[in-house]
């Protein structure tokens, strides 16, 4: 049983190749009922993706206000509720769930080598609550709307008559959202520790999914925190306990350090999996086996247990004591090493690769230079001194959208791209991709870059306006100068963002057929066909070790990689 | 334990297609369900923080409200509760030794302490429903600014609502607490005691009066007694947001439980297709016993936070 035979890992094209998981059955309900984690992972692409759109386009309406100083077409309530429910769904709704629910659910069984994840009934229930959480976000726009920032603080939040209706929608739905995201990540540690067939040791799994089981810990140690916090929230909102508001004797710095317990767990929520998928786009597509396997490994854990530490460092100005600030500020940098730790193996990976600029590559040198970027930002607001200045600027603004989306969200659509032939069994073209990558690169960094500058020179953040009495005309001056330059960027990439929707769109139509190993990756999912059968496997895959990637070589009339054909044996073997 | 049945019967009929082994599936099941605890810990581990947080800050709070809870009710639910836990762990033996009569016995005495604990628990918080002690706004009242007529007052404590009423009646209490915007902010007086380095004697002396004086027989609601400390309220908010919980988890085990004991009997042939859908396919015996075991699993660990809530509330 352990012995299959690797040298041909293609399964052979006439036989079951044709039947697969998109084939396999048909009809809307075998879509919306199925247990099958390959359709439950498309359906989570299909729905995040069209929750990105919305939150997105909120963006968009942001920027073009903030174009011009004046109020432009949004009322100041209007544009409040505007970028809360940007905020609100893009991290709940999209980052969290982006990559882990998503590509996750697609790849993880496949590259573990097992049928499908532990508890498949689980899968699809998690799906159900996290679309019963979006229509409970969304629904909070019709109740009247939520305009305290998506960080629900309080009093605000528990007293704001502006959000009246809004609040109690957005709270349930981060609730049920948790859950959601709870059921995954258990899924997940479950099925890499149960799951793996024999010979996938712990250190021969892919990265991916070393950094899938490290967020998987986050999602269900953090997640839990959040759902109370937000049970309370509601019944304070309703009855008035006084936990939180200072006027009813409660305190509301435990609520930031409740909601700050989840929420910045989250924040490794969201960037681990993008981690982790990096990890294995520099490797397959430098041809080149990773650098310090182990290192990339336990940086992930190690990240994982920094994460929880390091909550405090939200509330540098919210009366904690001095002690406790420095306490966190120092945990704070500590986080700096494991992720470094991450950043030079990937690089010290690249050096004498042999590099294919592929799509897919182009995001993961555009996450490297982005993620470094947010991450050395994230020092100056760690730093006690600096953050006094920087706090609730524009600088934090652009600090984050550099790690949220410059990052994670990169990451995604490398990923996204890396594996679209897989799921979709159709190339994309190649030309557009790396348009439109360049594109949604250059559009980012010119959106969030001036955002730096911008914050630094005092711009606070969350103002619809920087004109009208109290500011200077030379500030207003000098602000629109550069909310102008971020605006024309979000252009740009908003152009990148439709270009990409278009050509990937197209591919599912008019593109190649792809291969079943389009880029030369060794990790199990390139083993069977593209896209993959209904079962994955018709027998246990022979596990080697994914990052030698010198057993394969290019076929040209296949237009895709296969197993060397003068090996004979599996090298990790002989 | 012998879960393997060899070759000929390679795939029973509840193993799922992506398991290789009975086992494997078993174990798989197990490890969800101590995730699943896991997060349940985090949850109530929130509403302990916060139990840790106002009680650091105000333990005169605790010392004050604690009187008012009834230990002898606790403590038997305490005890009913540790048994059900004791019946639960050999329901789950009597599942591996396929003993079915036993089982059955057993989780019917299961469900039994859970249906009892909701009893006494009921009883419990009518009683303070009846004496006014809910949570909410309705108590809150710096002391010593006059007597509370909240008996009287029907105007349910939303904030529209209480901010409609304060227009046409300003009674104290709405006008100092409910219509922030317009209202000075509150100022909150210090604990009556520091909370930092109180010692033992001084609480006791502090409320031996307040006890002797309430349990007499009532002359003036404790929580319109103008000596009661500062935000006496806040102990039955965390009292009922931490029992409330538990008790939502009761209630699911309730249904658990009754789930597992339709599982454990025999299920007529002549029930509508239906019911078995969202009933077990199939019964328990020795090679298939897992509801059972992770029933018992979460069973216990309602138990455990009881443990907990007990001594936090009515004994400390």
């Amino acid at each position: 049983m352990t012995t299959i035979d690797t040298s041909k890992p293609i399964p052979d094209p006439a036989g079951p190749a044709e039947d697969n998981y998109l084939t396999h059955s048909s009809g809307i309900m075998s879509w919306l009922g199925t247990l099958d984690h390959k359709r439950i992972g498309v359906m989570y692409l299909v729905s995040i993706l069209s929750a990105f759109f919305v939150a997105g386009m909120f963006a968009l309406l942001i920027r073009t206000e903030l174009m011009m100083p004046g109020e432009d077409f949004l009322t100041q309530d209007q544009y409040n509720i505007m970028f809360t429910l940007h905020g609100a769904i893009m991290v709940f709704l999209v980052i969290i769930p982006s990559v882990p629910a998503s590509l996750g659910n697609f790849v993880l069984p496949i590259m573990l080598g097992a049928k499908d994840v532990a508890f498949p009934r689980l899968n699809l229930m998690s799906y159900y609550l996290w679309v019963i959480g979006a229509i409970f976000a969304v629904s909070s726009i019709f109740l009247g709307g939520v305009d305290t920032g998506w960080t629900l603080y309080v009093p605000y939040s528990t007293r704001t008559d502006a959000a009246m209706g809004g609040i109690i929608p957005v709270a349930t739905a981060v609730f049920i959202l948790g859950f959601s995201s709870i059921f995954t990540g258990l899924n997940f540690i479950v099925t890499i520790h149960r799951l793996r067939p024999p010979g996938m040791t712990w250190f021969k799994m892919p990265l991916f999914l070393w950094s899938i089981y490290a967020t998987g810990i986050l999602q269900v140690m953090a997640t839990p925190v959040i759902g109370i916090t937000v049970v309370l929230l509601m019944i304070e909102r309703t009855f008035g306990l006084g936990i939180f508001d200072p006027s009813l004797g409660g305190d509301p710095v435990l609520f930031q350090h409740f909601f700050w317990f989840y929420s910045h767990p989250a924040v490794y929520i969201m960037i681990l999996p993008a981690m982790g998928i990096v990890s294995e786009l520099i490797a397959v597509h430098s041809h080149r086996h990773i650098f310090g396997y182990r290192f990339i490994a336990f940086s992930s854990v190690a990240i994982a247990i920094f994460s929880f530490l390091v909550w405090g460092h939200h509330m540098f100005l919210s009366a904690q004591s001095p002690l406790i600030n420095v306490v966190f500020s120092a945990i704070t940098f500590s986080v700096a090493i494991p992720s470094a730790v991450k950043v030079f193996n990937w690089l010290a990976t690249l050096y004498k690769g042999s590099i294919s600029l592929n799509t897919p590559m182009l995001y993961g040198l555009s996450f490297i230079f982005m993620f470094g970027i947010g991450g050395l930002t994230g020092l100056h607001l760690g730093t006690l001194a600096t953050d006094i200045h920087l706090h609730d600027t524009y600088f934090v603004v652009a600090h984050f959208h550099y790690v949220m989306m410059g990052s994670a969200l990169i990451g995604m659509l490398g990923g996204l791209h890396h594996w679209w032939p897989k799921m979709t069994g159709r190339m994309y073209t190649e030309f557009w991709g790396r348009i439109a990558c360049g594109l949604i690169f250059v559009g980012f960094n010119v959106t969030f870059f001036t955002q730096f500058v911008l914050g630094s020179l005092g711009m606070p953040r969350r103002y619809q306006d920087y004109t009208g009495p109290g500011w200077s005309e030379t500030t207003t001056a000098l602000y629109h100068k550069y909310h102008f330059v971020s605006t024309m960027g979000s252009y740009i990439m908003a152009l990148g963002f439709f270009i990409t929707a278009a050509y990937l769109i197209h591919s599912l139509f008019r593109g190649r057929k792809a291969p079943a190993n389009p880029w030369g990756g060794r990790s199990l999912e390139w083993q069977c066909s593209s896209p993959p059968p209904h079962d994955n496997f018709s027998s246990a895959p022979h596990v080697g070790d994914c990052y030698d990637f010198s057993v394969l070589e290019w076929d040209e009339q296949e237009q895709g990689y296969h197993w060397r054909t003068d090996l004979k044996h599996e090298p990790g073997e002989a | 334990m012998t879960v393997t049945e060899p070759s000929t019967h390679d795939h029973p009929d509840f193993l799922q297609h992506h398991w290789d082994t009975p086992k494997q599936q078993f174990e798989a099941g197990k490890l969800g369900m101590w995730l699943f605890l896991a997060t349940e810990v985090l949850l109530f581990g929130g509403l302990f923080v916060l139990y840790a947080v106002w009680r650091g800050n105000h333990p005169e709070m605790f010392k004050f409200g604690s009187q008012f809870l009834d230990t002898k009710l606790g403590a038997i639910n305490t005890a009913v509760l540790i048994l059900s836990s004791l019946t639960m762990a050999a329901a789950v033996t009597m599942a591996q030794r396929n003993k079915r009569g036993a089982l059955m016995i057993l989780l019917s005495l299961t469900l039994a302490g859970a249906l009892t604990f909701l009893v006494i628990k009921y009883f419990e918080y009518s009683h303070k429903f009846h004496e006014g002690y809910y949570p909410g706004m309705k108590f809150y009242e710096p002391p010593g600014s006059g007597s509370l007529s909240w008996d009287n007052d029907p105007t349910p404590m939303v904030h529209g609502a209480a901010a409609a009423h304060a227009t046409e009646a300003p009674s104290p209490l709405v006008a100092a607490n409910f219509v922030m915007p317009d209202a000075e902010p509150t100022t909150i007086a210090p604990p009556v005691v520091a909370p930092a380095g109180v010692s033992q004697e001084a609480l006791d002396a502090l409320y031996d009066d307040i006890v002797a004086e309430h349990h007499d027989d009532h002359p003036v609601h404790p929580l319109q007694d103008p000596n009661r400390p500062d935000n006496a309220h806040m102990f039955f908010n965390i009292y009922f947001l931490m029992t409330g919980l538990h008790g939502i988890h009761v209630s699911a085990g309730v249904i658990m439980l009754t789930w597992l004991l339709v599982g454990a009997s025999s299920i007529p042939d002549r029930w509508p297709q239906i019911t078995r859908f969202f009933l077990l396919k199939r019964s328990f015996g020795a090679d298939w016993f897992t509801p059972v075991d992770l029933g018992g699993l979460y069973w216990h660990i309602v138990d455990l936070i009881w443990i907990f809530l007990f001594p936090l509330f009515y004994l400390i």
